[in-house]
């Protein structure tokens, strides 16, 4: 009797732990073109979990071996249009961002590990998006670009895409990073819309578990601008809006002070993630 | 806006070996079916041939046809006997012809 029960016990933690392996994320490494990827590390102090994880190890296999292959990769062929756009002349001035840059593999690499970070000029995080705006518009007599328009996510990538497989790493000491930090932190514990949800409650709450068919990850943001399979290259605050919206609530700007605050805090729950961009996910 | 076709063939392979070759050409293949804002077509202008050739000799080609969408991805398996060059190439409907070539050692 003793061992029949013994047995339906083992059978019963099988069965649970199986249950449990579905929704866990994968245990798996990733290497992209012979460049190691570090998909997950131990947390800065102060972080929510111990660990800090990639989206890359909670998509499904056939996703992940995309992202394996720059080649399978559809998101680089945003990437070689950024490389195009990165030689056009743009404005009066007559110069491309070549001009002034030169070779992006040299002088972008770490960029897209570091940003965003401490502008001066305007008081405020500066993330790459807005960068490229100040190059355009006070350097080489052109206009900025909207939200998401004429290249801005191709161009993005191109330069994030430099700084692949470098840990991310924030300067916080720079400026005011640390307050814009706080705020970033509280906009992303903050409930919101008719769903009364916060970043938190999927992300951290959680994280790891199924919302119907889709599988939640801790929200990092070390691929972006990503390839996504619903809707192709997706700028990070194209991202949060979208997360906004499903919460139901009113959607911030792109690059208003909420967005910039929330971008600075989620790049640094990251940390030590190496740059995935462009990643692909679901 | 056709830009830099792209290329994947092995650096090396041993004799006789089936390689895997990957190949991607960045095209709007636009097909002459649609019609711009004020109604007028839009000119066909698609990758109409797409040729490998392996020291002269064809190791695979196609037509293609506007159905085809942008940004064809062609994927393809070749045996090598020999070390060569893998010589790749698109024609456009314009008359231009992109070109790509990839080096094999064989071991």
């Amino acid at each position: 009797m003793k061992r029949l029960l013994i047995a339906g016990v083992a059978l019963a933690t099988g069965l649970a732990a199986t249950a449990g392996a579905i929704a866990d994320p994968v245990d798996d490494t990733l290497e992209i073109d012979g460049t190691p990827i570090v998909t997950r590390t131990a947390a800065p102090e102060g972080h929510p979990f111990d660990e800090v994880l990639s989206g890359w190890l909670f998509r499904e296999a056939e996703t992940r071996d995309v992202s394996r292959d720059s080649f399978e990769n559809p998101g680089m062929i945003a990437v070689e249009d950024g490389e195009t756009l990165w030689n056009t002349v743009m404005g009066s001035e007559g110069k491309s961002c070549a001009t002034c840059h030169d070779d992006a593999a040299v002088s972008m690499k770490g960029v897209g590990a570091s940003f965003p970070k401490w502008d001066a000029d305007s008081q405020k995080p500066i993330n790459v998006e807005l960068q490229i705006n100040k190059c355009l518009t006070e350097q080489m007599g052109a206009e900025a670009i909207g939200f998401n328009k004429k290249g801005q996510r191709e161009l993005t990538a191109y330069i994030k895409h430099q700084s692949l497989g470098m840990p991310v790493k924030l300067d916080l000491s720079e400026g005011e990073m640390q307050s814009w930090w706080d705020k970033g932190k509280d906009v992303y514990y903050a409930r919101t819309g008719q769903l009364n949800l916060a970043c938190a409650s999927c992300h951290e709450v959680a994280m790891g578990k199924m919302i119907r068919a889709d599988h939640l990850s801790q929200g990092q943001v070390n691929g972006f601008p990503t390839y996504r399979l619903k809707s192709g290259l997706t700028s990070l605050h194209q991202r949060f809006r979208g997360c906004i919206r499903d919460t139901r609530a009113e959607q911030p700007k792109a690059f208003s002070d909420d967005l910039m605050a929330l971008e600075t805090y989620v790049t640094w729950r990251g940390t030590g993630l190496s740059v995935e961009t462009p990643a692909v996910r679901q | 806006m056709a830009s830099k076709p792209r290329i994947k063939v092995p650096k090396s392979a041993s004799a006789g070996e089936v390689i895997t070759i990957k190949t991607l050409i960045s095209h709007e293949m636009e097909s002459g079916q649609r019609k711009d804002k004020e109604g007028n077509p839009i000119p066909r202008r698609i990758i109409n041939k797409f040729t490998c050739a392996f020291e002269g000799a064809t190791v695979f080609e196609c037509d293609l046809d506007p159905a085809i969408s942008a940004n064809p991805y062609f994927e393809f398996n070749a045996k090598v006997a020999q070390s060569g060059t893998f010589k790749f190439t698109w024609v456009d409907d314009d008359g231009s012809v992109y070109e790509a070539e990839a080096p094999i050692e064989v071991k």
